[in-house]
């Protein structure tokens, strides 16, 4: 399978790749690891007239600490973010999600910035976002601004990112204890989340439960009031409305919201 | 558009078109056919190469984004007519059946162990978690990966 022709355009800095999108606008896609984009051409589910490479802007990759939080790039992939050791022992829960997501060559190329603007309910990387409080950097013509992953993703593989914006680096906060927890249910090797669960500190955050990464909010308030973790797994489906297909109905995804959060909150390791 | 970059340590340059496969480049314009195309998803690891050392599915990947990078396929593994110590184990494991599979499980391999010299059997399995064997042979691919870390570090 072969893309759509489109114009190539490699961004040299971030900046330029902001001018890029304020030129080509909505005819433009922006690609990094290109782990989703390309697949998605390939079946011309998306045929942008114009490709712009973020890939080689070094200023958009790597990971520091940035006072009570840690500020990944956008451009970070995956193995880097599982290996790092900063990531490790600051946000473990994070490491962890980043070396779940497809096989190592995945994980090579694909990028958190990439997992997140593409925004598939099923990916590990939304939620696990969800699960720490993340937020995300944004710059745009009207300068920067910071979303919390909460309010970030808006719909099916739909976020608040604007056209001309682009998303330049993820944060979250620092969060170094084993109070963590993260459980995906797949039938096969490389296979996307049928259910995903991802427990921080009391927040639970429930992947391809609907059409964006939810919050078991009936779960967490039964934590909160020093309900068991059973009683309050057992309320991890309350309020979802999962889609259908061929892996699960409805009613089985609920149940595995269920059993998966007991065992994300029975399972919290560092 | 103009690229230049490394092949198997030979530095090319080539006219492509922004949407040619990297795969596609490697197989039509450098006459490298080691890398074969599967499944064309991204799921089966048959078209697995090293970009700087690190391996990459590269059907997914267009040839526009390998400029200025290292590309390695298994063609260029073996140095001064000698196997790599993979291709070598590959051999002599008989990790292979119908071979398909067998240039990006390879370079897979190549690439665990350059990043892990040392992985355990589990560690081996999930390291060509990307990697499917139709001929379901992965007990003497996993063997042979094992025994190549080991004459590695002899």
């Amino acid at each position: 399978m072969i893309p759509a022709p489109f114009e190539y355009e490699a961004a040299e800095s971030a900046g330029h790749a902001l001018e890029l999108l304020a030129r080509h606008g909505e005819d433009a896609k922006l690609l990094a690891g290109g782990h989703s984009l390309l697949p998605m051409m390939k079946l011309r589910l998306a045929f942008p007239s114009v490709v712009i490479d973020i890939g080689r802007v070094g200023e958009l990759a790597g990971i520091r600490a940035d006072g009570d939080d840690l500020l990944i790039g956008a451009t970070t992939c995956h193995a880097d973010v599982a290996a790092s050791d900063l990531v490790r022992s600051q946000a473990p829960l994070l490491a962890y999600a980043a070396a779940q997501v497809g096989d190592p060559q995945i994980r090579h190329r694909g990028t958190i910035g990439g997992s997140v603007a593409h925004a598939d309910p099923a990916a590990d990387l939304p939620m696990a976002l969800v699960a720490l409080g993340g937020s995300l950097e944004i710059s745009g013509p009207g300068g920067p601004r910071t979303v919390s992953a909460d309010d970030f993703f808006a719909g099916f593989f739909e976020t608040s990112l604007e056209p001309d914006e682009l998303l330049t680096a993820v944060r979250v906060p620092r969060r170094p204890g084993p109070d963590w927890g993260y459980q995906k249910f797949v039938r096969r090797a490389n296979d996307w989340a049928i259910v995903g669960v991802a427990v921080a500190g009391g927040r639970i955050a429930l992947a391809n439960m609907g059409p964006v990464p939810v919050r078991a909010v009936a779960a967490e308030q039964a934590l909160a009031g020093g309900a068991s973790v059973a009683d309050a797994a057992a309320l991890a489906a309350e309020g979802t409305d999962p889609a259908e297909d061929i892996h699960a109905d409805r009613a089985y995804r609920q149940h595995l919201a269920r059993i998966l959060t007991r065992r994300a909150l029975e399972h919290q390791t560092g | 558009m103009q690229i230049e970059l490394t092949v198997n340590g030979a530095p090319r340059s080539d006219e492509v078109e922004p949407r040619l496969l990297l795969v596609h480049y490697l197989r039509q314009r450098c006459g490298l056919r080691a890398a074969n195309v599967g499944c064309d998803t991204t799921s089966c690891g048959a078209c697995t190469v090293l970009v700087n050392g690190r391996s990459v599915k590269s059907c997914t990947m267009l040839a526009v984004q390998a400029a200025g990078q290292e590309i390695t396929t298994a063609e260029g593994l073996a140095t001064g007519g000698e196997m790599h110590p993979v291709q070598q184990a590959f051999r002599q494991e008989h990790g292979l059946q119908c071979g398909f599979c067998t240039p990006g499980m390879v370079m897979a391999a190549a690439g665990l162990l350059a990043e892990n010299p040392h992985p355990t059997e589990a560690e081996v399995r999930e390291g060509l978690e990307g990697n499917f064997c139709r001929c379901t042979g992965y007990h003497n691919i996993v063997r042979a990966v094992l025994s190549a870390a080991e004459e590695m570090s002899a």
